[in-house]
């Protein structure tokens, strides 16, 4: 237990179990971005995944489109401490985007439109835990949560689900990302509480 | 804590005695946690307005600047519970990103900084990191906030500009206009960000920091003058923003 605060009780909620250690929930989306939203417009819109042999997958927004999408309804949680419990997304598994690649890859580097990047082993995007999302609450994925389409690994804290996703890299090696290399933690596990170095 | 200054009705700047905190950079912030006596905890994440001490001096503080939150759970505690002398756990400092720093590659680069409401407190420590150290480099702030009593630190805003030494600070009030000054009341848009800002030909280095549709706004703008995606960074602040 931590230095107790004279006076302090808080104000708590029930829960109960679905709210990581250090975390609060909320009720609208919080945005949070290093920069810029950049507008990526469909048209132009292209996803690629490329394998440690440097081979590459592509799929333009109509490519994309027309694969078997879910409807997950998950949980997320923000390294900022607050948590959304619930939300409801449409996207394509990564299931479905990595049958037919070809890969012994060890690890992933999420690319963003704008420039930002996150890392994390390619085993936490496999088997039904990982989407590229698209719609959020029935309606297109807004710009500032990272439209069109944004990664979604709703079992790591947010900064992972790297928003206006362009492409996914895999690799023999793991590379730190943008805020892995700015303080925050390689993995990133809620659960664990896993928000910086060292934790 | 150490000392309290009220910088607002609502706005309070808390002084903590850090023994052995590291320093910090300017535009960086810190985790606070506090404790129930039956071990109930809440964290929340707060800027540092303080520009980060000088290595010889022997008291090692920080100070935050806290906005009450109608509706929150941990600022209430820090701007009206919270007494001089109590205890408080923090963690930090922490984020590599949103900082200025007077040794750094870009410190050259004049600076704009876009402020909304209690988005001035990270931007607000960049200003005094500026003058503790001496620094030439030139430093712009558009300051938006709802009327002239939502200030902060006017008085000092006032004091560093009249210096003379390369700050200047342009007001919006998005309400409420100090009275008798016959400035309209709006909120920020191109030809504002274009005649308070610098041209993209200088390649500035900029710093929003706000309420979300703020900083959304502001970014967009910079962007659409013209200016270098890259070279913006922002930090969205608010009731459920992460810092507020």
């Amino acid at each position: 237990m931590g230095i107790v605060s004279p006076g302090f009780s808080g104000r708590r909620r029930s829960a109960g179990e679905k709210l990581p250690p250090g975390q609060y929930l909320v009720n609208d989306f919080p945005v949070l971005s290093a920069g810029p939203t950049p507008r990526v417009d469909t048209g132009r819109w292209e996803l690629r995944i490329t394998t440690e042999t440097g081979q590459v997958h592509r799929w333009d927004w109509a490519a994309f489109q027309a694969l078997p999408a879910e409807e997950p309804i998950v949980d997320i949680h923000c390294v900022t401490k607050w948590s959304k419990l619930g939300t409801h997304w449409r996207g394509v598994s990564l299931d479905t985007l990595l049958d037919g690649v070809e890969t012994s890859a060890g690890f992933a580097t999420a690319k963003s439109y704008g420039g930002y990047t996150t890392n994390l082993p390619l085993a936490d995007l496999v088997d039904g835990q990982a989407w590229v999302a698209f719609d959020f609450d029935h309606e297109p994925l807004d710009p500032e949560h990272g439209g069109p389409a944004r990664l979604l690994v709703p079992h790591l804290y947010f900064w992972k689900s790297a928003k206006w996703l362009q492409g996914i890299d895999l690799s023999d090696h793991d590379t730190p990302g943008f805020w892995e290399s700015l303080g925050y933690h390689n993995y990133g596990d809620p659960w664990r509480e896993q928000r910086y170095w060292g934790d | 804590m150490a000392a309290v200054r009220d910088e607002t009705a609502t706005a309070r700047t808390i002084v903590i005695d850090v023994p052995g905190w590291p320093g910090h950079l300017a535009g960086q912030h810190v985790d606070v946690r506090l404790t129930a006596e039956d071990g109930y905890s809440a964290e929340r994440s707060y800027s540092i307005a303080s520009a980060p001490p000088d290595g010889q001096a022997r008291s090692q503080t920080v100070e935050l600047t806290v906005q009450r939150l109608p509706d929150g759970e941990v600022s209430p505690y820090l701007t009206q519970t919270l007494q001089v002398g109590y205890p408080l756990e923090l963690r930090g400092p922490i984020g590599g990103w949103f900082v200025w720093d007077p040794d750094g590659p870009a410190a050259a680069a004049p600076v704009l900084l876009v402020a909304g409401g209690s988005g001035v407190v990270p931007l607000m420590a960049m200003i005094r990191e500026r003058a503790a150290v001496g620094s030439h480099t030139p430093f712009r702030l558009i300051y938006s906030v709802r009327d002239p009593t939502a200030l902060l630190y006017g008085d000092e805003l006032v004091r560093r500009e009249r210096a003379g030494d390369g700050l200047e600070v342009r007001y919006v009030y998005t309400r409420t206009a100090p009275a008798g000054s016959g400035q309209p009341t709006g909120r920020i848009n191109a030809a504002l960000i274009a005649s308070a800002g610098w041209p993209p030909e200088e390649s500035p280095a900029m710093f929003a920091c706000g309420p979300t549709g703020f900083v959304e706004a502001a970014a967009d703008l910079l962007v659409r003058g013209g200016q270098n995606p890259g070279a913006i960074k922002t930090e969205r602040f608010g009731p459920t923003g992460g810092k507020a």
